[in-house]
């Protein structure tokens, strides 16, 4: 008996399910295993850079919002430190604690989306992406005590935060972070040890280390590969360099590593923010020298923090104007999408949700 | 603490084909185009410097010319450098492609292509990225819809 292989194209996305926004792969499969793909980028493109271009330095914070719409605060830290470094701004330390305070929840947050949709693209419907949005949700009340917004927060400014935080921000972070360890712990029970789990992740996906390091994957998906780079250890910003917490990394580089460095990630983070609140002391929280229209130097910088998907690095090239004459984004996203063929080709259909999912992309970010 | 790399003392590395051909300049190094590759693939084959990492390339207009932005990393060594090249003119412009170097640069290449409109021989697949095959123009070009 002949077999007929022959070769079937499959448009995956831009609206599936289990595309997390509109991202599309053309798929080419001999029966179930993978020989190409191709990704098509571009559906949420909004020309972020360009508009950069026509604002002024305090109202861009706005923009930074919409790119990881699932980590605002970080997209916040990352821009205002480019424009502190561009302007030489002083940052008050009481500033820098609470800025600090909110990227880790920011980080939990963000690792708890990416924990809970990866189970959700493993075909656990509901409970697990519930469990973890219950938690995150009760990090979106805490940032909505602070600012008043839930997701789009523009809380940061070039020299500072925007305001104070009010005093029940204290005491329901208190209660948070009582909590977050044992429900942490809890989704890991269910998970981690989990026979289905382990054998949909283990070894599919895996990436070596010099791949990473040359395909310029950050965050997660380089720690999983064992590379211990984390640009709060690597080249320490903020208070970083005062606190005590480890780079966790993974051992073989495959799906279930990436989703394990998240996991211990959130708990480093813990550490992180019970540090800061201990040794946070009253102060100025915002620097009032910075007028609210800056004109930069005619210079250039280029800042990057640790992300919650990788290094977020901005590039701002000034021509001593009120709006920057270049703002280039660096997203840790879309440049994780490098290795998406390394992973895919040669491997089975149904894990490439897998390995989609465990990447953990952001199509504002992506597309910008 | 990621340490800046001192250029003069990486100038004094490279081999003296690729001195002559680079320029230390406001703290940056400016290469022509036409060397860029040769010197990234110095920087990071080099046993000293071994910048392994490609953190970003951007494009920036400055209507008379472009300029072309690398920032290297080493993770060996916890350094950084920037290098730079200045592209003239406005059209058919177009460098050799570091992809062979850094696969990381593949998807910011087509990038710059599709937004700067500057090519780059050799890439594996250069077509628009963001935008639409069919588009007309390099949005991020300063004199776009001027």
């Amino acid at each position: 008996m002949s077999v007929n292989n022959e070769l079937v194209t499959v448009n995956f996305g831009p609206q599936h399910p289990s595309m997390h926004g509109v991202f599309r792969m053309r798929v080419t499969l001999d029966g179930e295993t993978i020989v190409d793909i191709e990704p098509v980028f571009g559906y949420l493109h909004r020309g972020t850079e360009k508009l950069a271009e026509e604002r002024t330095y305090v109202q861009i914070v706005t923009l930074t919002d919409r790119l990881d719409y699932v980590a605002s605060m970080s997209n916040n830290l990352a821009y205002v430190s480019a424009v502190e470094k561009l302007c030489s701004i002083e940052v008050p330390k009481r500033a820098k604690y609470i800025r600090v305070i909110v990227a880790e929840l920011q980080r939990i947050a963000s690792h708890l989306m990416a924990t809970g949709f990866l189970l959700q693209d493993l075909g656990a419907f509901g409970t697990p992406l519930m469990y973890c949005f219950r938690e995150r949700e009760k990090i979106l009340d805490l940032f909505e005590i602070l600012c008043g917004a839930r997701i789009t927060l523009s809380y940061m400014r070039p020299g500072g935060i925007f305001q104070d935080t009010p005093n029940e921000f204290w005491s329901e972070l208190e209660t948070f972070m009582d909590n977050i360890p044992g429900q942490i712990n809890e989704l890991e029970s269910l998970i981690t040890g989990n026979e289905i789990v382990l054998s949909r992740t283990r070894n599919i996906g895996v990436l070596s280390p010099e791949d990473v390091i040359n395909g310029s994957l950050s965050g997660p998906m380089l720690r999983a590969s064992r590379v211990k780079w984390d640009l709060r250890k690597a080249n320490p910003y903020e208070i970083y360099d005062e606190l005590d917490f480890e780079i966790p990394i993974g051992a073989t580089g495959d799906t279930f590593d990436r989703y394990l460095v998240r996991v211990k990630e959130m708990k480093e983070s813990i550490k992180i923010i019970n540090q800061c609140v201990k040794l946070i002391k009253p102060g100025p929280v915002r620097n009032e020298d910075v007028p609210l229209v800056i004109r930069a130097p005619e210079n250039e910088a280029y800042a990057a923090v640790e992300g919650p998907k990788g290094e977020l690095g901005f590039y701002l090239v000034s021509d001593g104007g009120i709006s920057p004459y270049r703002c280039k984004i660096r997203a840790p996203s879309f440049m994780n999408l490098t290795l998406l063929k390394e992973m895919a080709i040669g491997g089975k259909i149904g894990d490439l949700i897998v390995n989609f999912g465990s990447i953990d992309i952001v199509l504002g970010e992506v597309d910008r | 603490m990621t340490k800046i790399a001192d250029n003069k003392i990486t100038k004094n590395l490279l081999s003296s084909e690729l001195k002559k051909m680079i320029t230390l300049d406001n703290g940056f190094i400016y290469s022509d185009p036409e060397f860029l590759y040769e010197l990234c693939k110095e920087l990071k084959q080099n046993e000293l410097t071994q910048y392994n990492y490609l953190k970003s390339i951007s494009a920036v207009d400055y209507i008379e010319y472009f300029e072309l932005v690398c920032h290297l990393d080493s993770m060996i060594y916890n350094t950084s450098i920037v290098i730079k090249t200045k592209i003239y003119g406005r059209n058919n412009l177009s460098v050799k492609s570091l992809t062979s170097l850094w696969k990381g640069a593949e998807l910011q290449e087509r990038e710059i292509w599709d937004l700067m409109g500057i090519y780059f021989d050799g890439h594996p697949n250069m077509k628009r990225i963001l935008l639409w095959e069919g588009f007309k123009g390099h949005p991020l070009r300063k004199d776009f819809l001027k």
